[in-house]
């Protein structure tokens, strides 16, 4: 069992939102200075998904990998702590500016050249952009099926059966393997490596790929969607603080507005 | 040449959801050729006679549509755009939506936008503007590609108000390729005003200090007839079903009262209710978020605030 977990690192999300600037210009985020990338939210907790799987049955093989800049390893290595087994980084200058399915037409190609690979588990979209589309892009491009927003993943006798969590039931999707998974919150927290296993981590093998080494050109990868601005919404309300010594006359200050305002 | 709108209408329990009618508003407004919509399904052709406001009406009405796969109806949806030839194709950013959008958008060689709030045609050509960064930051984004795909995120749009129903126009596909299969299927229960179309939502976050905290926020929802949110720090910590869970990875809401108790307000939380026409923030940190987007606010601690605006509503209600 050979599994695939892609992670994609980014801006730290966990920031006040008056950090958050933007380059207009360049259309790009500007992070705030020495706030190190990470590794994005639900991208953990599909390491923690493989992770389980491993724990089930030793054999299973998992590789982390991810398309960035070369400061991407970390995201890497921080899944290899966790306990995967290889580290794959695809990184080039003509990877800047991928739209989602330059993206995954990357990873997809570095997955063929793997070759062996039964499941690949992405997040459930990357905290950047919020998009939610690599996994499937994924799963078209090598030709198997996938299943979104997972709440557990197991596998067995050649199928994986995931609990899918939507915001009004729980599903349990069977599907032949290989396939796609893209994995969701409700899995649960991400183990948290201990000191010993992020230094062997950085013993693990790591891959570093270039396009020509996964067969591909800049041709193939010209952006389908194209970004033409980025910038951030002016919100203009202005609070209206209820005045009072107690919380009864706070809360009766509100209650009198809320009835003025005709809300209650 | 590739023409027109279509939209992916949804229906449930034999009706039209809303998120169908603002697609359908959204789709006619842009001006961008005929709006048609596409029904996938199992029996749903009593419900494709229910939609109104576009010219022509595709359903595909098959068994192996029953449940959504993203397999069935990616291909049963390919199916029906090779037939429309689009220019433009829109679904709700719902749970299928979300799921087949990209899928459909690899198998018609083109991208997709997701979770757009707003749609603009230029220089004949659709433009899109949608969140990103957890709703810190807005990225406007065109196509090199047709027909441009977009997931549209509900409320957004005005409904399409009345028009009539559209020709019925059946459309075969082939199952034999669905390689995923349902086998279960839970459905998460609740009681009394359903949270998407409630006029008010109480919502409490992790400051409420667990469970029993949202006693009282149950007491004031029940009290204006109102539904309970909660933040994802809540339902992660399985205080409250995830069915609750208002914001990016929940539920979008956008009742006429929002009220959100112990909740600091971060981004991913507000992209799911700040389509609310009044929130009321009830927090003890006076620098918390949540102010920055409320009409009226309490710095206090909800275990003395809430029992007594409870009271305070109580009594003003009763004043008449
Ligand atoms: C990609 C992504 C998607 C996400 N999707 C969602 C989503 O869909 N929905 C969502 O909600 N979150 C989402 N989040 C998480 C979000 O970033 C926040 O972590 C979460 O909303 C915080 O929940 P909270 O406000 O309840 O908790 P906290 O941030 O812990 O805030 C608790 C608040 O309670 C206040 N408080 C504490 N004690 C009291 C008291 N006694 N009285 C009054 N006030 C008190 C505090 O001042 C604080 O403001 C997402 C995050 C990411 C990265
Ligand atoms: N550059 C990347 N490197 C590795 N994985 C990625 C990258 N971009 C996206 N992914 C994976 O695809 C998922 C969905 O991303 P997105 O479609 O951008 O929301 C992420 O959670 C990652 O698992």
């Amino acid at each position: 069992m050979h599994i695939v977990v892609c992670v994609k690192q980014v801006p730290d999300w966990d920031i006040p939102p008056s950090s958050f600037k933007v380059d207009e210009g360049a259309k790009k985020v500007v992070p705030p200075a020495g706030v190190a990338p990470v590794v994005s939210q639900f991208d953990a907790i599909a390491v923690e998904a493989a992770m389980r799987i491993k724990d089930a049955d030793a054999s299973t093989k998992v590789t982390v990998m991810s398309l960035g800049p070369a400061t991407a390893r970390d995201a890497i290595k921080n899944g290899l702590a966790m306990g995967a087994d290889e580290g794959a980084l695809l990184t080039d200058d003509v990877f800047n500016n991928l739209d989602s399915l330059g993206t995954a037409n990357v990873l997809a190609a570095a997955i063929k050249k793997l070759g062996d690979v039964d499941l690949v588990l992405t997040g459930r979209q990357a905290v950047d952009w919020d998009l939610g589309v690599t996994g499937t892009y994924i799963a078209e491009i090598i030709g198997a099926p996938v299943v979104t927003f997972a709440k557990s993943v197991t596998v067995s006798g050649g199928n994986v059966t995931v609990e899918r969590v939507l915001p009004d039931a729980v599903e349990t999707v069977e599907s032949p393997l290989p396939a796609v998974v893209t994995v969701s919150n409700e899995l649960g927290e991400p183990r948290y490596p201990k000191l010993q296993q992020i230094m062997a981590a950085t013993k693990k093998p790591m891959n570093t790929w270039a396009a020509a080494d996964v067969g591909l050109d800049a041709g193939a990868l010209a952006p389908k969607l194209t970004l033409e601005a980025l910038y951030v919404p002016v919100v203009d309300t202005k609070v209206e603080l209820m005045e009072g010594d107690t919380p009864e006359e706070q809360a009766m200050a509100l209650a009198r507005r809320l009835k003025e305002a005709k809300l209650i | 040449m590739p023409n027109g709108v279509l939209i992916l209408a949804e229906a449930e329990g034999g009706e039209i959801v809303t998120v169908t009618k603002e697609l359908i508003g959204a789709a006619q407004r842009l001006g961008a050729g005929p709006v048609s919509a596409m029904l996938l399904g199992s029996g749903v052709e009593a419900a494709a006679g229910k939609i109104t406001g576009a010219e022509k009406v595709y359903v595909v009405d098959d068994p192996a549509l029953a449940q959504y796969t993203n397999d069935a109806y990616t291909q049963a949806a390919a199916a029906v755009a090779q037939k429309a030839d689009p220019a433009i194709v829109l679904m709700g950013q719902t749970n299928i939506g979300r799921d087949l959008a990209p899928a459909l958008a690899f198998k018609l060689g083109t991208a997709v936008a997701m979770d757009t709030i707003a749609l603009e045609m230029k220089d004949g050509g659709l433009h899109t503007t949608r969140p990103a960064y957890g709703g810190n930051a807005r990225a406007v984004n065109g196509f090199s590609t047709t027909p441009a795909i977009a997931t549209v995120r509900p409320k957004s749009q005005d409904p399409v108000e009345g028009g009539s129903a559209g020709a019925v126009e059946k459309v075969a596909f082939d199952a034999s390729g669905v390689r995923t299969k349902v086998t279960a299927r839970t459905a998460a229960t609740s009681e009394g005003v359903r949270l998407e179309d409630a006029d008010v939502v109480i919502a409490g976050g992790r400051g409420l200090g667990g469970p029993e905290g949202f006693a009282k926020v149950e007491e004031l929802a029940k009290l204006l007839n109102g539904a309970v949110g909660a933040s994802r720090a809540v339902a992660d910590l399985g205080w409250r079903p995830v069915s609750e869970q208002v914001g990016l990875t929940g539920k979008v809401v956008s009742p006429t009262l929002y009220v959100a108790v112990a909740i600091s307000g971060a981004s991913q939380h507000m992209a799911g209710c700040s389509g609310s026409k009044n929130i009321v923030a009830i927090n003890k940190d006076a620098d918390a978020n949540i102010f920055k987007a409320a009409r009226f606010g309490i710095v206090g601690d909800f275990a003395t605030v809430l029992p007594a605006l409870v009271e305070a509503i109580k009594k003003v209600k009763a004043e008449g």
